[in-house]
């Protein structure tokens, strides 16, 4: 058994050495993607706890991390601010910081930053802005990697971090984060803007002439089905916010840029079902395109065996031979049991395979299933062990004993 | 009997409003499994006594994330048109989630058939298009076909559905209420409406239009709007159902927002625990399993006398532990549901996938609970 992962089987693929990648002080940034509800949450914090206590200075980004974590991780007041954590083994001369995004804070910010007060009050007091911020498809995707761009400088300024670690929204779609500055630019950027815009702009002409009939019809229409109150709302936010459109797409741009730059490397989280390896799969082929570097694949939620020289067949087999003599019940029930479990992790593997067959060079790594969540410090170790299979260090002879 | 009369009555109507589009070429699959007969005598029962949400006409369904809403909504739009009546199946969320389910290519913004219920009742699908329903809330309310086309085409629409406060909700459920409040020659359409709803986290801001319009517009269409879909909402035809499976975040999202709707004043309906898993152990095994007590020598002795290594006993006490420590959790999810006091069906896992015939067992099983 001594090729066997974390799960008790066979590697998937080649084994991703995720020990080696936070080892490795030229990555400064890990961004942890997946599909929504895959623990990319706790595999960012497990993560960034490990390389803490191996001696890197970390920050780590969460995004919505479940109530009980994000309070053993000292994260009680979302205030935007990444904090020390308490309870973490600094003998390796590392330490770990934590924040919790707050997407709305995040963008009254970037707001205050670039507008000068009168103005900056006029957008934050604008109904369509305080929209915008809070509930626009992307905002969240967005600020993650506003604030990702921020600690990048900060940590550049200030030395005080040497490693960044990001998860990402919980949106349904991994490609959402990528998408994201991309799709609020094209909106901040869009015609009807440009069109409100046009009656306050001696530029504006060349709109007004084309649309000179069709304006009043469409004020017109807006007028009457949302009111006239509504119209003047728009024309405010979209006049207060024109001058902050330069910016935002500069900086949107130049988080994306850092994404690609040396230095990053992405992790695609997954569990074995079909609908998130799909993802998945989409996100490395697009990680591809981008030429953006793709760590490799986390597999979380595997079924592990404890007994994998009793195929499930056999193990049927078995119990029904016991329960023909009605002796040793409880030994049957375990084989039953045994049986359905190795049922569970063949259609695991099956869909897994997929996945590799389509990446044969994306590096896997198996995390296997806890019956309960992470609570604590304790057991994001715990999921580190896993975390950290690949890497010859960390999995010492035993290892496997004092897993759960 | 007024059932059974209207149903006669609106199957051989047509139906304005939205172009309805009936497939000629449905097929049920052969050999799909259909409904469990009713066999027990709790279920006969149930048969007798009916459905626990007698009266409800909108049916919206939520829960976190990953807990198999679209499924349950599925299931439930099926067991709702048990009997010959006519189930109309919305979503809202542009994810065409339905489609996937039945195995159909992707829903446009019109009522299809998607399946056939049992005794010749009907399930309609419609996936709400935000923009689509604005366009058409246009037409219909102000005849603006040009100027709602030259609105879409410099981008006012997704503008006004994008970020405008609440107005994608307003028109998202109120389509929701226009199917269910639609009648044909006096008698409506659906029997009942069945919305796959966003998630628990946010289904009390979705469906509390009025305080989302509030920033939008004070007076005028929208608010009059809005006012009327609250007034369905907050009534006793609208119940909302919360799914959730037996693990600790989804069960405190389910906590969160049963207080969240109360506190909205909107109808919490029942709690729906899917991907429920048994166990062929005794209570008290799974305890001993889960504190690593249980005999490893008997179960050697039992591995000996088939054959096999008695070597494997301590793997299998190893598996019986992770089982039982979930097991254990899981009834302490369930206890907290418990406290919650609400009607609960438990619905069990389907392995390999959920199909027509995985559906059809879902929708049997919430029948024989009472959910329809």
């Amino acid at each position: 058994m001594s090729a066997a992962g974390p799960s008790g089987h066979p590697p998937l693929g080649p084994t991703l050495d995720l020990g080696g990648l936070i080892g490795d002080r030229r990555i400064r940034t890990v961004v942890c993607c997946g599909a929504g509800g895959v623990g990319k949450t706790t595999t960012a914090a497990a993560l960034a706890l490990h390389a803490a206590e191996r001696g890197r200075n970390v920050v780590v980004l969460t995004i919505d991390p479940a109530r009980r974590l994000a309070q053993s991780m000292g994260l009680t007041e979302l205030d935007n601010t990444p904090r020390r954590v308490p309870g973490v083994d600094q003998r390796a001369g590392g330490s770990l910081d934590a924040m919790m995004l707050d997407m709305k804070r995040t963008f009254d910010e970037i707001v205050l930053a670039h507008a000068d007060e009168a103005r900056a009050q006029a957008i934050l007091d604008n109904p369509f802005y305080q929209s915008l911020s809070s509930s626009f498809a992307g905002t969240q995707e967005y600020m993650a990697m506003e604030k990702l761009g921020q600690l990048r400088a900060q940590a550049d300024r200030t030395g005080q971090w040497d490693l960044i670690v990001v998860d990402t929204p919980p949106s349904r779609s991994a490609l959402d984060f990528l998408d994201a500055p991309k799709r609020l630019g094209s909106f901040l950027d869009g015609r009807l803007i440009k069109i409100l815009l046009a009656p306050a702009k001696a530029g504006g002409r060349a709109y007004l002439r084309v649309l000179n009939t069709g304006f009043s019809m469409v004020t017109g229409a807006l007028t009457r089905v949302l009111g006239a109150q509504v119209l003047k709302d728009v024309q405010t936010f979209v006049a207060a916010f024109d001058t902050l459109f330069g910016g935002f797409r500069e900086r949107a741009e130049s988080t994306y840029r850092l994404l690609k730059a040396p230095g990053t490397s992405f992790l695609v989280v997954a569990i074995p079902e079909r609908d998130a390896l799909r993802e998945a799969s989409y996100f490395t082929e697009r990680l591809a395109e981008e030429g953006m570097p793709l760590g490799g694949l986390v597999l979380n939620r595997v079924h592990a065996t404890d007994a994998p020289e009793i195929s499930p067949e056999r193990a049927l087999a078995a119990a029904e031979q016991l329960e023909a003599t009605g002796a040793h019940r409880l030994t049957a029930e375990l084989l039953r049991l045994h049986a359905d479990r190795e049922r569970l992790i063949a259609r695991e593997r099956h869909l897994a395979e997929r996945f590799t067959a389509a990446h044969p060079k994306v590096g896997v790594v198996e995390v296997v299933a806890r019956p309960g969540d992470v609570h604590d410090l304790d057991g994001l170790r715990d999921l580190a062990r896993d975390l950290a299979w690949g890497s010859a260090s960390d999995n010492a002879p035993g290892a496997a004993d004092t897993r759960r | 009997m007024s059932r059974i009369c209207f149903v006669a009555c609106t199957s051989s109507g047509t139906v304005a409003y939205s172009q309805v589009v009936m497939p000629g070429a449905y097929r049920r699959p052969i050999g799909a499994t259909g409904p469990a007969a009713i066999t027990t005598l709790r279920q006969v029962t149930r048969a007798m006594r009916g459905s626990d949400w007698e009266g409800v006409r909108l049916h919206v369904v939520t829960g976190k994330g990953g807990t198999g809403k679209t499924t349950v909504a599925a299931a439930l739009a099926i067991a709702l048109a048990n009997g010959g009546r006519r189930t109309l199946l919305v979503e809202v969320e542009g994810r065409q989630g339905i489609a996937g389910l039945f195995d159909s290519p992707p829903l446009p913004y019109q009522e299809r058939r998607v399946a056939l219920a049992p005794d010749g009742g009907e399930v309609m699908a419609l996936a709400i298009d935000p923009e689509a329903a604005l366009l058409e809330y246009l037409e219909l309310f102000y005849r603006a076909g040009r100027a709602g086309k030259m609105l879409d085409r410099i981008g006012a629409i997704d503008f006004a559905t994008t970020i405008a406060p609440g107005l994608r909700d307003v028109l998202l459920t109120g389509k929701a209420y226009e199917a269910t409040n639609r009648r044909q020659a006096g008698v409506p359409v659906y029997d009942a409406v069945v919305m796959d709803a966003p998630p628990t986290g946010r289904i009390t801001r979705f469906l509390n239009v009025n305080s989302e319009v509030a920033g939008l517009a004070r007076v005028g269409p929208i608010r009059n709007q809005a006012d009327a879909i609250m007034r369905l909402i907050g009534s006793p035809q609208t119940a909302v159902h919360l799914v959730t499976v037996l693990e600790e975040m989804p069960v405190q999202e389910t906590t969160d927002g049963v207080a969240q709707l109360e506190a909205a004043g909107l109808q919490v309906g029942g709690i729906v625990v899917n991907m429920v898993r048994t166990s062929p152990l005794r209570a008290r095994e799974i305890d001993a399993a889960a504190r690593g007590g249980l005999d490893v020598e008997q179960v050697a002795a039992g591995l000996t006398a088939v054959g096999l290594p008695e070597g494997s006993a301590r793997g299998l006490l190893a598996e019986a532990r992770r089982h039982a420590l979930r097991v254990q959790l899981e009834r302490a999810e369930r206890r907290s549901l418990a406290g919650l006091a609400r009607p609960t069906y438990e619905l069990p896992l389907v392995h390999g996938g959920i199909d027509l015939g995985a559906l059809y067992e879902l929708s049997a099983r919430l029948t024989a609970g009472g959910a329809a």
